[in-house]
């Protein structure tokens, strides 16, 4: 079987500003973030002749929740583009960074630019978050349709209601605990603590954790992650390229995007797992590395049980292990058996939206972690996202 | 079956030709389904084809309206201006047919009382237009076999 991923690097990483209500033009961010990706591959923008993102700027979501899309950035760098793709109907946000590695293997294209930007603080007031499908004022002419009938009607309007869930039931099966979930958000926490760029930095402790007010039980504040403004933008460009590049490129060693099961939030065959239980089995079909050979997990927290659930399904620990894996942080923490998250997760580093995890492994794969590097010259690492029917894994090695 | 009163505030489902049975079948007390005649399962949510065997042809089935909890969470956030928490929202399973699933919310039972694989039956909330709301809440039958119970036995 041709692993055409293998045709693909990922030669460049760019990031905006990121924090809470920053107050500026989603596509500014989304600029800064391109350009300074292309800068950090050594290209210019002539040689940029894909462009791909997730969700695109055709859709209606939660405020902020897109802020630009494949013809802003086009029209905005003037690019010349040979192929381009747009668009939420993917394996998850990372699916769009897969999109570009088919293309660059097809030789649809030399040098993607990807990117994914939210303004989701910005644009939602910095108040409480806001039901997903939910009008302003839950006005009188709204009814729900598509899948949103089966879950708005009953109040179930964001995915916190629906990945608690998928909690509930892994605590019922597994005799998962609250005190054992806490420790995805306080290893985030511990490493944002060493990361000047996260969101919040101060200590919290399992005491702290469970103090904090319930959003949708099991979760509560600190299960939930932090919405923020800001982009990252990756290339992936053709290996052959790599002499060009700036510096020596990590590779897709292998990528996973299958949903095996039902694609839906409620139907699922296993409700103690998702459709990143499909995408992770299809990445170690590809590749003859084992979970054991990964030195750093960079894996989606939009709610800390999605990291246990993607530590799980890429076989980090067994099926219900995870909270046993996480508790007491050793295993998870920077200096453990595999690093998690090791920029603050978007627990706290902020919600850049899967996009985040990736510039992170790269990151520690080059070495630029300063306080918060990987000790040991980390040569292989995973970046993963999504929940529910959306999950796409990157197998990431640097030769 | 019982009705409950309304709550002051829901977000309503569009009713089309494909999901009319479903919405409405509470008027008559009936928690309705697609079912496939040619493979005896029930489909949801509705499909124009059976997903197990192709058929075309579905039809409205009723089933018992009782259900067991599968998972559950209660919600403390107030995402819907007007939809006040707490409240309890669950996936429950058909128990005609155990794959059969739907997110609801239990009613009549203290929230601290809610647990997984608790037996519960559909009440019905009535709404505008016709639309049946089904809730859940606890079955005072527990989870004895019902011998008057409907719909098919596919459960599997
Ligand atoms: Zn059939």
């Amino acid at each position: 079987m041709p692993i055409g991923e293998r045709a693909a690097v990922l030669s460049g990483i760019g990031q905006s500003k990121v924090g809470r209500r920053l107050g500026v033009d989603p596509l500014a961010l989304t600029l800064d973030a391109c350009i300074g990706a292309i800068e950090d591959a050594g290209l210019s923008r002539d040689d940029i002749d894909g462009l791909s993102t997730y969700p695109g700027g055709m859709i209606a979501g939660a405020p902020g929740f897109t802020g630009a899309g494949i013809p802003e950035v086009q029209d905005a760098l003037r690019l010349e583009l040979d192929w381009f793709c747009g668009g939420a109907e993917l394996p998850g946000q990372l699916g769009s960074v897969v999109n570009a590695c088919a293309a660059v293997a097809a030789g649809l294209a030399r040098h993607v630019l990807c990117f994914r930007t939210v303004w989701e603080s910005t644009a939602q007031g910095g108040g409480s978050r806001r039901g997903i499908g939910v009008s302003s004022g839950g006005g009188g002419g709204f009814r729900a349709s598509g899948f949103m009938q089966w879950s708005l009607p009953f109040g179930a309007a964001s995915a916190a209601n629906w990945i608690a869930m998928f909690a509930r039931r892994h605590f019922h099966e597994f005799g998962t605990t609250r005190e054992q979930l806490a420790w995805i958000a306080i290893n985030a926490r511990r490493n944002a603590a060493r990361n000047p760029g996260a969101i919040y930095r101060e200590p919290m402790s399992v005491d702290d954790y469970l103090a904090a007010r319930l959003i949708s039980t099991p979760f509560g504040l600190y299960d939930c992650d932090v919405p923020v403004d800001g982009c990252t933008a990756v290339i992936v460009s053709a290996a052959e390229t790599a002499r060009d590049l700036r510096q020596p490129p990590p590779r897709f060693e292998a990528v996973g995007t299958a949903l095996r099961g039902r694609p839906s939030w409620d139907q699922f065959d296993d409700l103690t797992t998702m459709a990143l239980r499909d995408a992770a089995r299809m990445m170690w079909e590809r590749t003859d590395l084992r979970p054991a050979d990964v030195d750093v997990a960079e894996l989606y927290d939009g709610f800390s049980f999605l990291a246990m659930a993607w530590l799980e399904a890429l076989g980090f620990c067994g099926r219900g292990e995870g909270g046993p894996f996480v508790e007491g942080g050793a295993r998870i923490a920077i200096d453990g058996e595999i690093p998690l998250n090791t920029q603050g997760g978007q627990l706290s580093a902020g919600r850049l939206h899967g996009y985040g995890f990736l510039h992170e492994a790269v990151v520690q794969l080059r070495g630029q972690g300063g306080e918060r590097q990987v000790p040991g010259d980390p040569r292989v690492a995973v970046a993963a996202a999504g929940g529910g029917p959306l999950a796409s894994s990157l197998l990431l090695v640097a030769d | 079956m019982p009705s409950v009163s309304e709550t002051p505030f829901r977000l309503l489902p569009q009713i089309t030709p494909e999901n009319e049975h479903f919405w409405t079948g509470g008027a008559e007390g009936e928690l309705r389904f697609l079912h496939c005649a040619a493979c005896d399962t029930l489909v949801h949510p509705p499909q124009p084809r059976c997903p197990q065997c192709l058929a075309g042809g579905l039809s409205p089935r009723a089933v018992s309206g009782r259900a067991r909890v599968a998972t559950f969470t209660v919600n403390h956030q107030p995402w819907i201006p007007g939809f006040d928490p707490p409240y309890v929202v669950a996936i429950v399973e058909i128990e005609e047919q155990r794959d059969v699933r739907l997110m609801t919310n239990l009613v009549g039972c203290d929230p601290e009382a809610v647990h997984i694989d608790m037996p519960v039956r559909v009440v019905f909330e009535a709404r505008d237009e016709g639309i049946h709301i089904p809730l859940f809440e606890p079955d005072p039958r527990g989870g004895e076999a019902d011998p008057s119970g409907g719909g098919g036995d596919a459960d599997r």
